[in-house]
This record gives C-alpha cells, sequence and structure tokens, in this order.
C-alpha cells in the first residue's frame, strides 16, 4: 500500500523532495497542469524569423567581404545557442519546481507524441518556440486544438517536409512545369499513422494520399507571416477515410482543420491515444481495462484531455502496477535534482555552463540526447531501453560525480533515502544505504537503485 | 509485450514500401556471423575527399585551390601519379603499399542540393534513397543487415561512444558503450549495488554487464594523452570488443566541417582518424586480416577554396577503406574531373557512384549476403552494380 500523495508524485510527476510536500490528492495534481502554460520567457515563432531574416542578411554582407558584419553573424548566433541553452535550463527548473510535476510530465509527453528535431541552433530555436506555442498553450484542452497547433505549427511544417509539398495540379505547380514540383506525403503520414489514428488504426494508403493532397498551401518561410498558400493547394476534393472536404472554390485552411478535427475524433485516435497515456503512466504492458475506461471519456468528451488526466490520476492500476516504468533520462535526473533539495529557483540560478554539464549533456550518455529522438515516433517507452548497462553506467557515474556539485552538503544516507523515496524502499535498499562508505556512495545507491528508477 | 509487438508492427509499415521491408521479406542468408569483421567509421561535419586524396593530376586543381591540396610539392604523398595523401594520414602510407588502404574518391549518398549535415548524416546511415521524408528514416542500415542475420546476439554489434549511433538503431539488437564511461566504485559500493539490484532481472543484468566491461578499462584512462586520445579510446574499444564476441563495430569521428582555416581544421581530424585505424589494426592483432574499415562522411566539399582557406558543403566525397582483409594500393572508380563542365551544380565534385554501392558490396563479400537482400531489405531501392572488388 502506497500512500496517495506519494504514488502520485514518483508516478504522474517527477518524484518526491524534502522541501516541496507531495500534492495532497488528484485535485492537486491535476491543478498542476495550468501551471504548465506558457510563461514570460516563452520562445515565439517571430524570435525565429526575426533571428533567420537577420542572419541572412549578415551572411550575406560577409560573403561580400565585410569582416564586421562575419563576426556581427557569429555573435547572433552564439546569442541564439545562449537563448537555447536557456530554454532547456528553464525546462530542467521548470520540471524541478513544479510541485506536482503532473504539468510538466504531460509537456514531456506531448513534446514526444509530437516530436520534431532540429538541427542548426536556429532550427533548435524554432524547436523551442514549438513547445511554448503548439505544446504548453494545448495541454489542458480538445486534442484536435492541440493537434492542428502542433501539425501547423511551423517547426512541424519543416520537419515532416510540409515545405516541399505541392499540389501537382496547383497553380505553383502548372505554372513552372520545369520544377518538378509534386507531393510529400510525410506529414499526411505521420498526422494519420503517430499523431491520430495509429498503425493499427482502420485507414488505407489511399487516405494518406488523399490526406497529402489536402495538406497542400500549408507552407512556413521565414518572411511571410501566413501558412497556408492556397496557389500551391491542390485544387478540388479531397476524400479522406470516407468523407470530402474542400473543393468548392479557393482552397482554404478551414477545410484542413475540419479534417485535422475529424480524425482527432475518431474511434482509433481515441483507442491510440489513450493506450499511449497508459504505457507512458502506468505500464508498457497496459491494463486494458485502464485504456478501455480512457477511451471510452474521450469519445464521450470529444478528446477533452481533461476529462482523460481526471481517470487517470486516479485510476487504482497506478498502484497495482508500481514500478513498472522506467523513469527516462530527463525524469532522472530531474527526479535526482528534486530528491536532492534543490528548488526550482536553484536550477535558474546555475551559470548557463554548469546546467548544461550538469544536467542537459549528460542525458546523452544515457541515451536520450537532448531534442534529438532518432525518428517522428520519438523516444522508446519500454523498460529495457533505458536500463541498458551503458544507460545504468550512465546514471551511476552522473550519481558520484554530479550530485556533490548540485549539492556540496551532502545529505545523511538515511535522510536521503527517505526523501528520494519515502516509505516505498526496497528493504535490500534500506539495508544496504546505511553500510555505504562514503556520504557521495550513498546517494548514488539510491540514486542508481531500481526502486528509484522504477516509477 | 504488446508494447514490443506493437512498435514491430509499426516499423514494419512506416517509412518504405511494404516490399521493401525486411520483416515482410522471406528470404534471409544462412551463414552465422562467422570470423568476419566490419567496423565503419563516420565522419561527421563532411571531410574534403579533395584535401585528404589530392588529385594534383588534375590540371584544373591548381586554378580552384591556392593554399590546400597543393599535392606533393607541400608534403603531401604521391599514391599513383594523379593522387596525393594529405601529410596527415602519412601514418597510413605503409597500409597503402602494402595493399591494406584504399579509397573511392568521388562517391556519395543520394542526398542532394540542401546539403545540411543533420540531413546528409541521416541518409548516409539509414543508407536510404530520397523516397522518404528525413523523418521517416527509423532504423540504419547496419541495424537492417543485422535483423537478416541468423545467430545475432546482442554483443554482434557495438556503437561505440558517447555519440548516438543512427547506423546501428533499429529493432534487432545491438550494444553501445562510450569507454570514457568509468564507474569509479569501491569495491563495498560494488558489492552494494549487486545486492540492490539482486531481485530486479532487467537491472540486475544490466547492472552485472556494466560493471563487468567497466572493469576491464579498456580505452578509459589507459589511453595515452594527446590529441588524438579520444579516437584511440574509441578504436582501442572496438578492436576488444571485436577480439571477442563482437564482428561489427560502429563509430564516429567528429571535426572535418572546414568552412576556414582548412589546414589546421583538416589536419587535426586526418590525424585522428589516421591513429584510430591504426589503434584498431595494433588491437585486433591477427583478427586485423579479417576486417574491413570503412570511413564514410555525409557529403563532400565545394572544389574551390572560399575565402576564409576553407570549402563549404559539396556533394561528391571521398571514402576511405582499410584493413586487412581489403584489396587496397588504388584508387577505386572513375576520376569525375575538375574541368567547369564535370561539376555538380558547377561547384562540386560530381559523384560517380552511390557510397551504399561500396558498402553493400563489403556486406556480401564479407557476410555472404544476397544481392536482392542488400538491394531491398539494407539498402532499399539501390542498385548495386558490379562488384568494386574492394575486399581481397
Amino acid at each position: 500500500m502506497v500512500a496517495y500523495p506519494e504514488l502520485a508524485a514518483i508516478r504522474l510527476g517527477f518524484g518526491l523532495s524534502p522541501l516541496i510536500p507531495p500534492p495532497t490528492d488528484a485535485a492537486a495534481v491535476l491543478a498542476s497542469v495550468a501551471s504548465a502554460a506558457p510563461d514570460a520567457h516563452a520562445v515565439r515563432t517571430q524570435d525565429f524569423r526575426e533571428a533567420t531574416i537577420a542572419r541572412a542578411e549578415l551572411v550575406q554582407k560577409a560573403r561580400d567581404g565585410d569582416e564586421a558584419a562575419r563576426q556581427e553573424a557569429q555573435r547572433q548566433r552564439d546569442e541564439v545557442v545562449e537563448r537555447n541553452g536557456h530554454a532547456v535550463q528553464r525546462r530542467f527548473a521548470r520540471a524541478v519546481g513544479d510541485p506536482a510535476g503532473f504539468g510538466e510530465r504531460l509537456v514531456q509527453f506531448w513534446a514526444d507524441h509530437f516530436t520534431v528535431r532540429g538541427g542548426n541552433p536556429f532550427q533548435i530555436l524554432l524547436a523551442n518556440a514549438f513547445i511554448d506555442e503548439a505544446i504548453r498553450p494545448h495541454l489542458n484542452g480538445h486534442f484536435a486544438d492541440l493537434l492542428f497547433a502542433a501539425d501547423t505549427h511551423p517547426m512541424m511544417l519543416g520537419y515532416l517536409d510540409q515545405n516541399s509539398s505541392v499540389g501537382p495540379r496547383s497553380r505553383s505547380a502548372r505554372n513552372r512545369p520545369d520544377r518538378k514540383l509534386g507531393l510529400n506525403e510525410n506529414l499526411a503520414r505521420e498526422m494519420i499513422e503517430l499523431h491520430t489514428l495509429g498503425v493499427d488504426g482502420d485507414y488505407g494508403q489511399r487516405d494518406v494520399r488523399q490526406l497529402a493532397k489536402l495538406l497542400t498551401g500549408l507552407r512556413f518561410n521565414a518572411r511571410r507571416d501566413e501558412i497556408f498558400l492556397p496557389q500551391l493547394a491542390e485544387p478540388g476534393a479531397e476524400t479522406v477515410l470516407g468523407k470530402s472536404y474542400g473543393g468548392d472554390g479557393e482552397a482554404d485552411l478551414g477545410d484542413i482543420r475540419a479534417a485535422m478535427t475529424d480524425l482527432a475524433l475518431h474511434p482509433s485516435t481515441a483507442e491510440h491515444l489513450s493506450r499511449k497515456l497508459v504505457v507512458h503512466f502506468v505500464d508498457d504492458d497496459p491494463p486494458e481495462d485502464l485504456v478501455r475506461r480512457l477511451t471510452a471519456a474521450w469519445q464521450d468528451s470529444d478528446g477533452h484531455l481533461p476529462a482523460l488526466y481526471a481517470i487517470l490520476v486516479e485510476a487504482p492500476e497506478l498502484e497495482t502496477h508500481f514500478r513498472k516504468k522506467v523513469r527516462q533520462p530527463f525524469d532522472f535526473i530531474v527526479a535526482s535534482v528534486r530528491a536532492l533539495g534543490l528548488t526550482g529557483d536553484d536550477v535558474l540560478g546555475l551559470e548557463l555552463t554548469k546546467a548544461r554539464n550538469w544536467l542537459q549533456y549528460p542525458m546523452t550518455g544515457m541515451g536520450q540526447r537532448w531534442g534529438m529522438p532518432v525518428g517522428p515516433d520519438g523516444w522508446p517507452e519500454g523498460a529495457s531501453s533505458w536500463a541498458t548497462p551503458q544507460g545504468l553506467a550512465a546514471r551511476i557515474q552522473w550519481s558520484l560525480r554530479f550530485t556533490p556539485r548540485l549539492q556540496p552538503d551532502l545529505p545523511q544516507p538515511e535522510a536521503f533515502l527517505a526523501a528520494a523515496l519515502g516509505s516505498t524502499a526496497s528493504e535490500a535498499l534500506q539495508w544496504a544505504v546505511p553500510k555505504a562508505e562514503t556520504a557521495r556512495e550513498a546517494v548514488m545507491i539510491v540514486l542508481a537503485s531500481a526502486d528509484f528508477n522504477r516509477r | 509485450m504488446l508494447n514490443r509487438r506493437l512498435f514491430l508492427k509499426s516499423s514494419a509499415l512506416i517509412g518504405c514500401s511494404a516490399a521493401a521491408h525486411p520483416l515482410l521479406n522471406s528470404i534471409a542468408f544462412a551463414s552465422a556471423p562467422g570470423e568476419n569483421r566490419l567496423v565503419v567509421i563516420i565522419l561527421r561535419g563532411a571531410m574534403d575527399g579533395l584535401d585528404a586524396f589530392q588529385p594534383y593530376g588534375d590540371p584544373n586543381l591548381r586554378a580552384l585551390r591556392r593554399t590546400i591540396s597543393t599535392g606533393p610539392e607541400d608534403g603531401a604523398h604521391d599514391l599513383d601519379g594523379f593522387f596525393a595523401l594529405h601529410p596527415a594520414l602519412s601514418p597510413l602510407l605503409p597500409l597503402w603499399r602494402s595493399g591494406e588502404m584504399g579509397f573511392a574518391p568521388a562517391v556519395s549518398t543520394p542526398y542532394r542540393d540542401k546539403r545540411s549535415h543533420f540531413d546528409g548524416q541521416d541518409m548516409l546511415e539509414a543508407g536510404t534513397g530520397t523516397d522518404l521524408g528525413e523523418g521517416s528514416q527509423r532504423d540504419g542500415w547496419l541495424n537492417r543487415l543485422l535483423q537478416q542475420m541468423p545467430g545475432v546476439q546482442s554483443e554482434t554489434a557495438y556503437a561505440v561512444g558517447v555519440e548516438e549511433m543512427r547506423i546501428l538503431s533499429g529493432e534487432a539488437p545491438s550494444m553501445s558503450w562510450a569507454p570514457e564511461l568509468r564507474l569509479e566504485l569501491s569495491p563495498q559500493a560494488q558489492m552494494l549495488l549487486e545486492r540492490v539490484y539482486h531481485d530486479d532481472p532487467l537491472f540486475q543484468a544490466a547492472g552485472a554487464q556494466a560493471m563487468e566491461i567497466a572493469s576491464m578499462e579498456i580505452g578509459g584512462e589507459k589511453e595515452e594523452g594527446g590529441p588524438t586520445r579520444d579516437a584511440r579510446a574509441l578504436a582501442r574499444f572496438a578492436a576488444d570488443r571485436l577480439n571477442q564476441e563482437t564482428r561489427i563495430a560502429s563509430f564516429s569521428l567528429p571535426g572535418w566541417d572546414s568552412h576556414a582555416r582548412q589546414p589546421q581544421v583538416i589536419s587535426r581530424a586526418l590525424e585522428r582518424l589516421a591513429d584510430a585505424i591504426l589503434t584498431l589494426r595494433d588491437g585486433l592483432g591477427r583478427n586485423w586480416s579479417r576486417t574491413t574499415v570503412l570511413a564514410m562522411t555525409e557529403f563532400g566539399r565545394t572544389v574551390r577554396e572560399n575565402g576564409s582557406g576553407g570549402t563549404d558543403h559539396g556533394t561528391g566525397g571521398a571514402m576511405l577503406m582499410a584493413g586487412g582483409a581489403v584489396r587496397g594500393g588504388k584508387a577505386l572508380g572513375r576520376w569525375p574531373g575538375l574541368g567547369e563542365g564535370d561539376l555538380y551544380a558547377g561547384r562540386d565534385l560530381m559523384p560517380v557512384r552511390d557510397i551504399r554501392a561500396y558498402a553493400a558490396w563489403a556486406l556480401r563479400d564479407l557476410f555472404d549476403v544476397p544481392r536482392d537482400l542488400l538491394e531491398t531489405a539494407v539498402f532499399p531501392g539501390l542498385d548495386m552494380g558490379g562488384n568494386p572488388r574492394i575486399l581481397a
């Protein structure tokens, strides 16, 4: 029997803290979702647009031999890199500081569901804007709105190649037959296969193709305000999953929104996303009854996410499937920092290089390089993907190396065990911790234990 | 279990056409991994092949490059009367002379025009063509090779280093380890951890393996210092694993993006590459004779030197192969020339062959992988063409 506050902090948040009391009830857990909304430091697409336009001018001048412009371009790039570093630092700080943690866990979950991946610092800036513009504002509303915000965001349009998709019979394509402009199916495919219905869903290749044609016109360019250009759109109506969209007059974004709303409400989507939430929060092998309850709530509420969260945070399966999940590297580091008694402000107060070297970069060795999942399906969920020899060695090494830097006044072994795991520590761990030869090794044994790495 | 099954299905249906996917392909090749060994080194940042292997016999080179790639008169080593080896690669000259090192001067992946490092590396490691969006390339070609191999254990393939190796990612099991991971555990701490993990099979197995690998102290701190230390540590660890159960190892060497001051930048990178190869040779001992090393980069660089004494992102580039198993001592493939009409887009070396064809032929000759499997499952859509015979 695990008391609800501990269970909720460990399973639905980022673990226990000696400073922050765990959430007393489900209402406290749910309240944290609102606190994950964008804050005053939010990154905007506008920031990316200004930076890229300024950069293009500087690069052009530098090519023409302007040495001052070359230096200014370098300085501007460094500034963007620094801004990105601060954005990551704030992600850590908000997770460490969120009392219940559920809201920031949902940021991680939905950001991973709608995976994007930046390359150069400017793209990474846009990827940060994606979190603040597409994910955070829509955590607590209808899935349809989250889907629309994510899959029409400039970052997603670039990542899933929508920016190079053109209707083969569009005005642009007909005016420039030499350029061989054509469809790119990537966004349409992932929207159905990953973001909504799921690969087991009830759809065919024809639906993907039709949706790709419907999505033509969506296009981002840093020099333009709008993200929809009718001249790129395939004329005529498209039929996706048996329903026809558009075709009457000029193509517009409304038809795309209507199709996305229907995708969001599709029964396969309800089941796919319900299962995914249960897999993430409860068990790699999800309890089917809970999946069914969430699916029903999705259908009853038209995909209103708070209705699902309300069932999830009170599910008895949280206790019956306790410790079936392994914390991903980000969760591990955040939970460790919390257990060490640091606050969100403490994390924000770190110099940027320390935040990078102590928090962000060590994730790479644990198998989760920040912001760089391999494919659009995001990070793996399975426990065996994270509890690997290398991953575990990296967690042990991090615990030995960085905990004394993060918390120079290391706590007493038993006090740390209680702070990190409350009443949930196993007998073996309670036996082992007092026998460590140094406080540093005692802290490491707690943080490296299966008790702490599972949730 | 359900999760894994779903994942398998998902990766079977995503990305490439069903017919081209290994899981739906019933052909499998018969032989077990055997004794042959393959090391793939990814050179991240785009190596300038024209500087590593300088075509000083091409009359156009001098007009394109004034301060770099200046051939034997500035210390590069003549190889065959046409190409000269960059001075920083001179430690590899004995391998060239004994036929254990060769190169293809003008190859590339199918990636064109956008010249982004990230997209280029993704395509190089995915081993796919241009028919897939960047985001759809989920597994790497070495992983798809493993999916086809009978008798594969997780130790069969190793990704070495902290850098993620997409080339090995995918559903076939493989190991990864970074030589710089050291567990400075006291005997007491190690004993306590073993007790703490005892009742959790997943953590017990991972923890035991972590402590075993770390205790071998390969590479890591025993490696002598110096600018090529990290590269040697990677190679030392790879060689050690290849002397055991491992048959395929991959790691990456960064630092090739020589937009300015190329002589300094590329010399350091080439020294690391040379030392990595020599460390592999020394570490592998008699297994070197059964080893093939392929060093591949995402694309080449512009044929013209830029205003900062460097070169910018290009298209065709060089691939290096080394090892006791290769038939080296020569340049492979046609030389496209550096004349105005010979270039790609008027600026880049024209690739004369798909780099995947060389890799595919190496896999066929090393591991007996049937050609149809290579052209459908490992490198979907590739036409391997004739055998360049890079293996002896």
